[in-house]
Formats: C-alpha cells, sequence, structure tokens
C-alpha cells in the first residue's frame, strides 16, 4: 500500500462501489456518532450491545425463510429486516426483564446479547447444513466486510446512511431535552417515553445499516467511542452531539476508505480502530478534561505551592533546601545561583510574608469567617477583601510588623 | 443415545460443557449481585487478541501460550478500563465499550494481517469453540473410565477446565464470607477492615480465569452466557445468596446437558442429518431457563414492589 493508493481512496478514486461504500459509512458514523451521544449522556451506552447481537438469529432466520419460500437467501433488503426485526425484539426482552423483573439493566443486555447471539449461532450452523458446503456469506455480518460489495448492496448502504443521519438531525430537539433532563422534559410536556423509544429505534437502524459494513460485534463501537471521545471537548449538549457526529463520521469515511486500498484490510476495525484513536488523542490532549491539562495544572499548582514556600522561608531568613523550589525560584529570577535573594525576590518575600501575616489575623478574627474558609496558602488576600478591609487588617498588624 | 458411541463421543463434551457452565456461574453470581454482569462479556472480547498475539510470537497453536496470551489481555483490559474511567471521568460502562470494541478489531485486524490460514484459528472459533469436536477415541466404553492406558487419550480441555473448577469453587469456599459482606455491603465490610478493593479484584481476576479457561473449551459466547443467565435465573428463585449459588449451578448444568443433547440429538429427531452449534443451543437453553424463571420465579420481582397478576 503505497502513499497514492490511500491517497485515491481518500479522494474517491477508488471505484464507484468503494466511493458509495465510504459516502454510506460516513453517513452512518455522523449519524451514529449524535445518536450514541444521547444514549451515552442517558447513561444507556451499553443498550446498543444488546440490540447490535439480537440481530443475528434475524439475519439467519430471514436467509432460512427467503430460502424456503424460493427466493436468494443473500437478498440484503431481506435479511437487514429480519435484523431490525429480531433486535426490537431483543430491546423488549431488555425493557422487559428491567422493569418487570429484579434484575438490573446490565444483567439484561447481557443476558439478552448472549441468549440472541447464541440462537443466532444455532440458526447459522442448521444454514450451514442446508447450503452444504456452499458459502452463505453470512458470516460477514459478524464482522462486516465490503470487499465485493453488489453495487445495489452499496446503494442500500448509502441510502440507509442518508436516512438515519436525516431522523437523527430530526429528532434532536426533543432527544438532547429527554437524554440531559428528563424531569424537565416531562415538566415541559415532551412525551419522554415515546422519545426515549424513538432513541433506541434509531440506535436499532444505525446498527441494521452498519451490519454489511462494521459487523454486529464491532458496530457498537460507534455508537459509543465518538461521543466518549467527544465528551472530553466540551461540556455542552449541543457541542458534544456535533463533534461525536463528526468524529464519527471522519472515522467511518477513512475506515472504509482505507480498507478499499487493500484486500487484508478489514472494514470493521479499521473504522472502529481510527475512532480509537481519536478517543486516545482526546483522552491525552484535550483541554480542560485531558491528561495532558491535567497534567500541566497539577505542575502549575504545584509550582506556585514551591515558590510562595520559598518566598516564606526567604522573608524569615531560613535557608531553602528543597531541590524543586530552588530550581524554581532561580528560573524566576528570585535568588542568585548561590541561593542569595535578588532584588526581586527581596521584594516579593517580604509581600508574601506580609500577605501571610493578614491571613493569620484574619483567620483568627471570627468576623472574616466566609473569607477565612477561602485560605488555602496561596490566595492573596487582595484578591479577597476590598482596600478597606485590608487597611483595617493592617491597623491590627502594624505594632508586630515593625518589630 | 446411551449406546457404546456415547463414552468416547458425548461424555467428554458434556463433562467439558458442565464443568465450564459451572465454573463461569459460580463467580457470575457475584458479578451480578455486583452490577458487573457486563465484565464477563468485556473479558471474553479481549481474549481474540490476546490469542492472536500469542499465536504470532510462538508461531504454533498450543495451548498453554494462547491461555497466557488470552489472560494477558483480559488483566489488561480490566486495567485499560478503570484507567480510563478513572482518567477521564467516564462511566464504567461507556469505558468498558470503549476498551473492549478496540482490542476486539485490534484482534481481528491482527488476524487478518497475519497468516493464519494454514493453522485452524479464526473468528468464528473463537466465537463458539467446537465443543463437538472434544472427543475421547481411546473411550471404548464405560470401562474404560477405569483404565489409564485409555485416560491419558482424553482430550487436554477436560482436566484443564476440571481444574479451573476445583480451583473457582475453592475460591467460592474460602473467601466466601468476605464476598458476601463485601457484595452487599462495602461499607459495612470496610468498617470491618477487609480490603474491599483487593476482593474486588480478585473476584475479576477468578472471572477471567474462568472465562479464558472456557474460552479454551467452548468458546466465548457459553462464557457470557453462563456469567449472566443460569445466576439471573437463580436470582428470580431465592433471596439466599447460598441457595441462589445452588439453583444457579442446577441452572447450568441443565443447560450445558440439556444444551448438548437438543444440539446432538434434537435436529436428528426431527429427521434433518446434520447436527447444531452445542455452543448457540446451550446459550439458548439457558435463556429460556431465565425467561422461566423470569416469569415464574417466585421472587422474580424487586423487593417491595406490588406483585402483578
Amino acid at each position: 500500500m503505497t502513499g497514492s493508493t490511500i491517497l485515491d481512496a481518500l479522494t474517491l478514486q477508488l471505484g464507484y462501489n468503494a466511493s458509495l461504500v465510504a459516502v454510506g459509512a460516513a453517513l452512518l458514523g455522523f449519524a451514529a456518532g449524535a445518536t450514541g451521544s444521547f444514549l451515552y449522556l442517558g447513561k444507556r451506552a451499553l443498550v446498543s450491545d444488546a440490540i447490535s447481537h439480537a440481530t443475528l438469529p434475524g439475519v439467519g432466520l430471514a436467509f432460512i425463510v427467503m430460502v424456503t419460500l424460493g427466493g436468494d437467501g443473500r437478498a440484503l433488503p431481506g435479511l437487514l429486516a429480519g435484523s431490525a426485526l429480531s433486535a426490537a425484539a431483543g430491546l423488549l426482552c431488555v425493557t422487559w426483564l428491567t422493569t418487570r423483573t429484579r434484575l438490573s439493566e446490565d444483567a439484561a443486555i447481557g443476558a439478552v446479547l448472549s441468549v440472541f447471539f447464541g440462537l443466532g449461532i444455532v440458526f447459522l450452523t442448521i444454514i450451514q447444513a442446508m447450503t452444504a458446503g456452499r458459502q452463505a456469506g453470512l458470516e460477514s455480518f459478524l464482522l462486516g466486510a465490503t470487499a465485493g460489495m453488489l453495487r445495489s448492496e452499496a446503494l442500500t448502504i448509502a441510502a440507509g446512511g442518508a436516512l438515519v443521519l436525516a431522523l437523527t438531525l430530526l429528532l434532536r430537539r426533543p432527544m438532547t431535552l429527554a437524554s440531559f433532563d428528563p424531569d424537565f422534559a416531562t415538566a415541559s410536556g415532551l412525551p419522554v417515553r415515546r422519545i426515549g423509544l424513538a432513541m433506541m429505534g434509531l440506535a436499532l437502524a444505525i446498527t441494521v445499516v452498519g451490519l454489511k459494513i462494521v459487523g454486529l460485534i464491532m458496530i457498537v463501537a460507534m455508537l459509543i467511542i465518538p461521543p466518549v471521545a467527544a465528551r472530553f471537548w466540551t461540556d455542552r449538549v449541543g457541542h458534544v452531539v456535533l463533534i461525536a457526529g463528526v468524529m464519527g463520521g471522519v472515522s467511518g469515511y477513512t475506515g472504509a476508505a482505507l480498507s478499499a486500498t487493500a484486500p487484508d484490510l478489514p472494514t470493521g476495525p479499521i473504522i472502529v480502530l481510527v475512532a480509537f484513536a481519536l478517543f486516545v488523542l482526546s483522552l491525552l490532549f484535550s483541554p480542560g478534561r485531558g491528561v495532558l491539562a491535567a497534567l500541566v495544572r497539577h505542575r502549575r499548582h504545584q509550582a506556585r505551592v514551591h515558590v510562595r514556600q520559598g518566598l516564606l522561608a526567604l522573608a524569615q531568613g531560613q535557608p531553602i533546601y528543597e531541590h524543586l523550589t530552588l530550581r524554581l525560584m532561580r528560573r524566576r529570577g528570585l535568588i542568585r545561583p548561590d541561593g542569595v535573594a535578588t532584588e526581586a525576590g527581596r521584594a516579593q518575600a517580604a509581600r508574601a510574608l506580609l500577605d501571610e501575616r493578614r491571613w493569620q489575623i484574619l483567620r483568627a478574627d471570627p468576623r472574616h469567617e466566609a473569607a477565612a474558609a477561602r485560605y488555602d496558602g496561596l490566595t492573596p488576600l487582595e484578591t479577597l477583601l476590598t482596600r478597606d478591609q485590608i487597611a483595617e487588617l493592617d491597623r491590627t498588624l502594624k505594632p508586630e510588623a515593625v518589630t | 443415545m446411551i449406546g457404546a458411541e456415547f463414552v468416547p463421543l458425548s461424555l467428554p463434551p458434556l463433562l467439558i460443557g458442565v464443568c465450564a457452565a459451572i465454573a463461569c456461574a459460580l463467580p457470575g453470581n457475584f458479578l451480578l449481585l455486583r452490577r458487573q454482569a457486563l465484565i464477563g462479556d468485556a473479558i471474553s472480547h479481549v481474549v481474540l487478541p490476546g490469542i492472536v498475539l500469542a499465536f504470532l510470537v510462538t508461531g504454533a497453536v498450543s495451548a498453554w501460550p494462547m491461555m497466557l496470551g488470552a489472560g494477558f489481555a483480559a488483566v489488561l483490559a480490566v486495567v485499560l478500563i478503570e484507567t480510563i474511567r478513572r482518567v477521564g471521568r467516564i462511566e464504567p460502562g461507556a469505558a468498558m465499550g470503549v476498551v473492549f470494541t478496540a482490542m476486539f478489531a485490534g484482534g481481528v485486524l491482527l488476524l487478518e494481517q497475519s497468516d493464519t490460514s494454514s493453522v485452524h484459528l479464526d473468528v468464528q472459533h473463537a466465537l463458539y469453540g467446537s465443543l463437538e469436536s472434544l472427543i475421547w477415541l481411546d473411550g471404548l466404553g464405560w470401562a474404560s473410565l477405569l483404565d489409564p492406558q485409555a485416560l491419558r487419550g482424553l482430550p487436554p480441555e477436560l482436566p484443564r477446565i476440571a481444574l479451573t473448577l476445583i480451583f473457582v469453587s475453592a475460591f467460592t469456599a474460602l473467601f466466601w464470607r468476605p464476598l458476601k459482606i463485601s457484595t452487599f455491603d462495602e461499607g459495612f465490610a470496610r468498617t470491618l477492615g477487609l480490603p474491599t478493593g483487593l476482593i474486588g479484584l480478585a473476584l475479576v481476576i477468578v472471572a477471567a480465569i474462568a472465562a479464558v479457561a472456557a474460552f479454551d473449551a467452548v468458546g466465548s459466547i457459553i462464557v457470557i452466557a453462563m456469567f449472566i443467565c443460569p445466576p439471573a435465573a437463580a436470582r428470580m428463585m431465592t433471596n439466599r445468596l447460598e441457595a441462589q449459588i445452588g439453583w444457579s449451578v442446577g441452572f447450568a448444568t441443565l443447560s450445558a446437558v440439556l444444551g448438548y443433547v437438543l444440539a446432538g440429538y434434537g435436529p436428528l429427531w426431527l429427521g434433518y442429518a446434520n447436527a447444531v452449534s452445542a455452543a448457540g443451543m446451550i446459550a439458548t437453553v439457558s435463556g429460556l431457563l431465565l425467561a422461566r424463571a423470569a416469569g415464574f420465579g417466585p421472587c422474580r420481582t424487586r423487593a417491595g414492589a406490588p406483585v402483578e397478576g
């Protein structure tokens, strides 16, 4: 695989079918990222795992029915309809188990996904016997495969991707309200239950459309990873949805395009891994919640504490032994390399000591209880009190400061 | 069905299936009560990259390196989930979803990239195993069970899963009280001075060991089903943990036996020539048992919830 083939793939130069699939995957990825955000915000991300595994018996049964009726068992619309029906049945089972029995939602999800998947495997082995050695090709639904896809199948997927995206955009407002603040949504007269149902329906539609591209085991990644990654970048619901959509679209598009360049690059895993790479980047580099930002914040705080303690030591004429403190103060020009305070160092040290004394007085004074609670050994008092208040503090300070 | 061919063809897979089912159901009881039921799901997905990596490193399909690789991958996944959950402040379900899908995708990609066409290593095998192929050619009849020469020809999966079952049972019995207390009332357990974090981790590791050993014998579908369905069904039958464990062992055994028999002989009774997947059928039967328990179990509703007619 060379650079130019990758470029060809990303600019849709690898043939009509591959381009259709890439566009379909991008649309699907956008819809999945956006819908997944609502699921994630409602803490129901893993329900999609049950939905996706529950599609398998439907695929198998649809194949068997179509063959028994004398048709072509591999007709994609029939298989997708079957998968949608059985996924809906799985979803019903999860809801029934969680509302009518004592099982918690995660147990219900696990039970439904394993049992439906097991049943699906039973159907697959029946189909293997039916077709007697001929490959039914249903295994491609497990892991996804876009290689050798028919024109009609690629068209179905592109149209399906566009459809679910349109539905997501249509339902965006009510879904935001219902998943972010269900109580407020109920109070505003929104049919929260039905919106929840529509949300699940949308997740189901995305799963069904994505079956052929990503496969049923990994489609759940498209609903979970982009929203989790997007959550790092913002605290606003609308932005999470948009960013997750873009991330999902990018991973769908890149994954489908890259996998078209070589036969041993399966589409599903590439899409998932691109999404995962975006997640890792977000985890590390996002401002605010990212690991790097947290590290920088920690180091900055550490430096403030060390410099403050160093300045207080300077002001009181105590020696400083701590290496980090010495290094930090030298770098800021507060002390000379031999450890003696510079002009600036002495000035700042005096100010720090004065501030600390003022704090001491303030904390001993019950009238300043509210302000005293803000004491952390770092905040300068000038940022909390007015000039008059400080002047009053200083009056009690005076005799001591002179000595 | 108890013919001459029963001992060589059906006895070993039946025993392996039952052992695997019970070994998974035991820790499953505690995971279910701790609302960590999906750990089994996550573990069974991530063993794939583990065994593929082990295969790439050793260049052969041999059991021990692959189990080591799978165990390593399981532990790595647990650590990753925990890290992502803490560092990114992400809810556990989503963190789990991120990690296991990504690792599974990595495993599939590795598998497709490497030349494994010559050996029997594929995703389908990893998913639903091949319980039916674990036959005992030296077992000529019931008498062979006493013949040390013939016993040596048993499929190696059987002693492995039996050992795992003994280990899991021993763990459950030895740490019964700490496990029970920390599962039901973590705060109380901590005031007693029990290391609750360590107990939780040990439980997950034991679950991972059971999952990997069972996975080696029967594929990952049974693992997920047996972690959840028998304990969940048992939960509908009783309010006492001791009784719940008993019920879950019973349900697990019943699913394994009934599932195997239905898969192997059911199609023959219906007039078809080919058997269906035993792993899939065992999972299906466990689901049917759960459905019955959820519909009719005496303790199926939440405590305090009104019993509806």
